[in-house]
This record gives C-alpha cells, sequence and structure tokens, in this order.
C-alpha cells in the first residue's frame, strides 16, 4: 500500500493544473499529483506554496485555471481547515451534525451516529458545550467529528494541528492516525513540518513555491501502526533529513 | 464549571453592579433636591424632585394617554424600521451593485439632521399620526440597515466553504449560516434605533407644534412651557426618560436572551 506501483486506478488525480489569480498570482504551475486509495499523503511545502489551494482544488472549493482536477464521483470529501471553524452560536452536537443537517436528515434521525462520532474523538461528555468553553484541542477535536461524520472516502486536512501546542499536535497525530487505520479513509495531510508529516504519512509530496510545483515524492515505508518509538529509528531521521533537503532545495 | 461559592460571591457583584447606578441617581436627586431647598428656589426656575413628582402623579391621568401616543409612534417606527432595514440588508448583501446604488441614498437619509425634515414631511403628509410615524422611522431605519449588512457580510469564510462543500441550499445558508452571524450586529443596531426612534417621535412632534387631537408627551412639553406650567414640563420629561430606559432595557434583556446561549450549558437539546 505504501508504493503506488500501476495497478488499481488511483482515487484522485491532477494533471498539469495551473491555478492563477484574479490579481495575477499565479499559485500553481504544472501541477502533477496522484493519489491511491488508502495512503496517507502529506503535503509538504514552505508557507505560499500553494498547499491550500492544492487541497481547495480537491475539495471542490476552488477551480482549476488550467489542467484536470479528477476524483471518482461518490466519494465523499472531508475537510478540516486550519482552524477549528465551528458555529459560535451551536454546542459541539449541533456543530459535527451540520453536514447531515444540511444533507435534510433531522437531529433525532442521526443522534447515534453523531455521538459515536464525538464519543471516537473523546469529546462524549462536551456534546452540549459552546466552542468558547473547549479548548483548542478539543475545537479541533470537534472539527475532526464533523469531517468525519459523513463517513468520507477521502480526508482534507490543511495544516490543522499548527495553532495547537507540542503535546496537544503529537496526540492528535496519533489519534489522527488511529482513525485512519480503523475507517480505510484516504488522507491528504497540508503541514509545513517536516517530522510531522514523517512521522503520520506513507508518502511525502515536497512542494516548491511560486508558482508551486511538485518537487519530490518520498516514499515512507516503515510499517504502521506507528508510535512514539518510531521517531527514535534510524529510518525516520534519514527520511527526516531527506525531506528537509528537498524541502530546502525547493526554497532555494 | 465554577463552585456553589464562587458563583455566590458573582452574583452579589452582579447585584451591587446593579445597584450602583440608582445609588447614584438617587444621590443626584437628593442633590438636587437640597440645592432647590437650601437656594429657595423658585418653581418656575428650578422645581424640587419632591414637586415634579407630586405634579406626575396628579397630571398622570391627562398624561398617560400622551405617554401611550409617543410610545406607539416610537414602536411603530421601530417595528417599521427593522422591516425595511432588515430587507434592504437582505437585498444589499445578495447584490452589491444595488448596495452601490442605493447606500448613499440611505446615508442621506441618515445625516440630514430630522428636525430640518419634519416640517416639510409634515407638508406633504396629511395625517400627522403618518407624519410623526415616517420621521421617527426614518432616524431608527440607518442603524438597523448598516449593523445588518455588516453583520450579513460577517459570516466566517471557512464556514462558508464549509456550507459549500456541503452543497448547502441559498435557504440553508441564510438560515444557518448568515443570520446566525448577524445577529449581534442586528442586535446593536436594535439598540440604538430603539433610542433613536423615541428621540425621531418626539423631535417631530416638536416641530408639528401641540395640533391636532391626539397628541404626544413633546406636545404636552411645549403646552407646559407655554403656560410656564415648569414643573409639567419637568413631569413629562420625566415619562420620556422612561420610555427611553424602558426600550433599551427591553432589547438589553433580548440580546442577552439570544446571545448569552452561545456559551451556556446548561440549556436542554430539543
Amino acid at each position: 500500500m505504501t508504493v503506488s506501483e500501476p495497478g488499481p486506478p488511483p482515487l484522485l488525480s491532477l494533471r498539469g493544473v495551473g491555478m492563477r489569480f484574479p490579481n495575477g498570482v499565479r499559485a500553481l504551475d504544472g501541477f502533477d499529483l496522484e493519489v491511491a486509495r488508502g495512503e496517507f499523503l502529506s503535503l509538504l511545502g514552505p508557507s505560499g506554496c500553494g498547499k491550500s489551494t492544492v487541497l481547495r482544488l480537491v475539495a471542490g472549493l476552488a477551480r482549476a485555471t488550467e489542467g484536470e482536477v479528477s476524483r471518482p464521483a461518490g466519494v465523499r470529501v472531508g475537510v478540516v481547515f486550519q482552524e477549528p471553524t465551528l458555529m459560535p452560536w451551536a454546542d459541539a452536537f449541533d456543530n459535527v451534525r451540520l453536514p447531515m443537517r444540511l444533507a435534510g436528515r433531522g437531529a433525532g434521525e442521526v443522534r447515534d451516529e453523531v455521538m459515536a462520532v464525538l464519543a471516537r474523538v473523546g469529546l462524549a461528555d462536551f456534546a452540549h458545550a459552546y466552542p468558547r468553553e473547549l479548548s483548542g484541542g478539543m475545537r479541533m477535536r470537534v472539527s475532526i467529528a464533523r469531517a468525519l461524520v459523513t463517513r468520507p472516502g477521502l480526508l482534507l486536512l490543511d495544516e490543522p494541528f499548527a495553532a495547537l501546542d507540542e503535546i496537544t499536535r503529537g496526540r492528535l497525530d496519533d489519534d489522527l492516525l488511529a482513525l485512519w487505520g480503523e475507517q480505510g479513509l484516504t488522507v491528504v495531510f497540508v503541514t509545513h513540518s517536516v517530522y510531522e508529516a514523517v512521522y503520520l504519512s506513507t508518502r511525502v509530496a515536497v512542494l516548491g513555491g511560486r508558482p508551486g510545483r511538485l518537487v519530490e515524492s518520498i516514499d515512507v515505508d516503515a510499517p504502521h501502526p506507528r508510535d512514539e518509538a518510531f521517531r527514535a529509528t534510524p529510518g525516520y531521521a534519514g527520511t527526516c533529513l531527506r525531506a528537509s533537503a528537498a524541502l530546502k532545495a525547493a526554497m532555494a | 464549571m465554577s463552585g456553589p461559592r464562587e458563583a455566590g460571591t458573582a452574583a452579589a457583584r452582579r447585584a451591587g453592579a446593579a445597584l450602583a447606578p440608582f445609588a447614584v441617581i438617587v444621590l443626584l436627586l437628593l442633590g438636587w433636591e437640597a440645592t432647590v431647598r437650601i437656594g429657595a428656589i423658585p418653581p418656575y426656575i428650578l422645581p424640587a424632585p419632591s414637586l415634579v413628582a407630586a405634579t406626575l402623579w396628579r397630571d398622570l391621568p391627562s398624561l398617560l394617554p400622551s405617554l401611550w401616543f409617543t410610545l406607539k409612534i416610537t414602536v411603530g417606527a421601530l417595528l417599521l424600521a427593522v422591516t425595511g432595514g432588515v430587507l434592504l440588508a437582505a437585498v444589499f448583501a445578495l447584490s452589491r451593485p444595488i448596495e452601490t446604488a442605493l447606500f448613499p441614498l440611505a446615508i442621506v437619509l441618515q445625516v440630514t439632521p430630522i428636525v430640518a425634515i419634519a416640517p416639510l414631511i409634515l407638508i406633504y403628509v396629511e395625517s400627522t399620526t403618518a407624519a410623526l410615524l415616517i420621521c421617527a422611522f426614518i432616524v431608527a431605519f440607518f442603524p438597523i440597515l448598516a449593523n445588518t449588512v455588516v453583520g450579513l457580510r460577517s459570516a466566517d469564510a471557512g464556514l462558508g466553504d464549509l456550507f459549500t462543500l456541503y452543497e448547502a441550499s441559498r435557504w440553508q445558508r441564510l438560515r444557518l449560516l448568515l443570520v446566525p452571524s448577524a445577529l449581534p450586529y442586528f442586535l446593536a443596531g436594535l439598540r440604538i434605533a430603539g433610542g433613536l426612534a423615541l428621540i425621531g417621535a418626539v423631535v417631530a412632534e416638536f416641530a408639528a407644534g401641540a395640533a391636532g387631537r391626539e397628541t404626544g408627551l413633546a406636545s404636552r412639553i411645549l403646552e407646559a412651557s407655554f403656560r410656564t406650567e415648569i414643573p409639567k414640563m419637568f413631569a413629562a420629561l420625566v415619562l420620556v426618560s422612561i420610555v427611553g430606559i424602558a426600550i433599551f432595557a427591553v432589547f438589553d434583556l433580548l440580546a442577552r436572551r439570544l446571545l448569552g446561549r452561545w456559551h451556556d450549558t446548561e440549556l436542554p437539546r430539543g
């Protein structure tokens, strides 16, 4: 699963994708990327390299000005943004239930599903807490629960833990890996942390900036499940060095 | 999650904070009363608060219909302002070109002093009541419009993306995203508009003069001044203030009821 040999068609593919904003800034140019089903792919790159743009294109929140973004119909997408992006006027339960509400399903009908997802992210006791009563990490968990409640096949995360402290971040990284392992998800994870990217992913795509392009694709062969011990292995250190070097070269 | 004791001291602090303004008012009134008595100031120059209170009590039966009339104009104008302001704000939020075209007009209405327009409106509109209603509406309308427009635009962009991602309909976006986002702004506008509607109603009535069968508190103040019944002027003024304070208190309570829920865990879920 770690190497994308010719075989089943990719879940997601971007071919020759270019993106030019109305103000003339080129965010992406000739961008190619394939994501196989079940992959945990990190997009690693400096700020302003177009990582978030790739994510928005994949989510369907933006339209490429050139090239082609294709993902098979019927694959549900969940997105976790940089900020928790919760509705401050609604409690955790109602925030998580939003996607189902927008699909026209009533609160009674989805209660069990919503509560199950909240329990999965460790917030069963906080279903009726409002966002302002939750810590930063808990808000992010609500945001993840909301992305998972529709049982997506593809989960997109845009630097989701960047604003959190080291310990909370590590914990959420592990939770995310566990979710990926048990739900058969495909994950595309945007980050600017080399260590986070290598720790989590089956593959790290290193992006260079202005306009954004794919510089190097690094497979991380270590088997999952991974834990803290993985961070102490020579393989982890070696891959981190390689990714750092690629990143440095991309920024030069 | 505060303990019962913390909750207790917090309640005591709240009670203290609520009593402080009353204490200030009582002190001011006592000072006023003392000044008038010690200085033997005649009531046609400055009546003592006790005399104003007595006058208010004596004239209440004749002042109450005027109070009712002013209240009707104020509340009526406010209802019109809320309806018109919110509807127009929704149109503005949907269409930038319409906003660009119409907003300057709204500003012209806002910056032109109502005292200056009132006589014209009184000429063109035959019914005095309708003219007063229009004047009060004009001043109350703008804060509602301006605040609601900003509120509707203040919706979080990330949440907007989320609604796009889950293919929300226009109606869902309005009801579940735009309206709750705009609510705090609207309520702030409403609080300002409430006070302004009262001012508009009173000012317009001053411009109209004490005419017509039905008259509000402003006419009674004018009438009393013609007869140099200074204590009665004060009595009517007290009633105007009470109306203003009541309007403010109602909207303050409304805002707290509607927005307090955002950080209230104890609410049962339906």
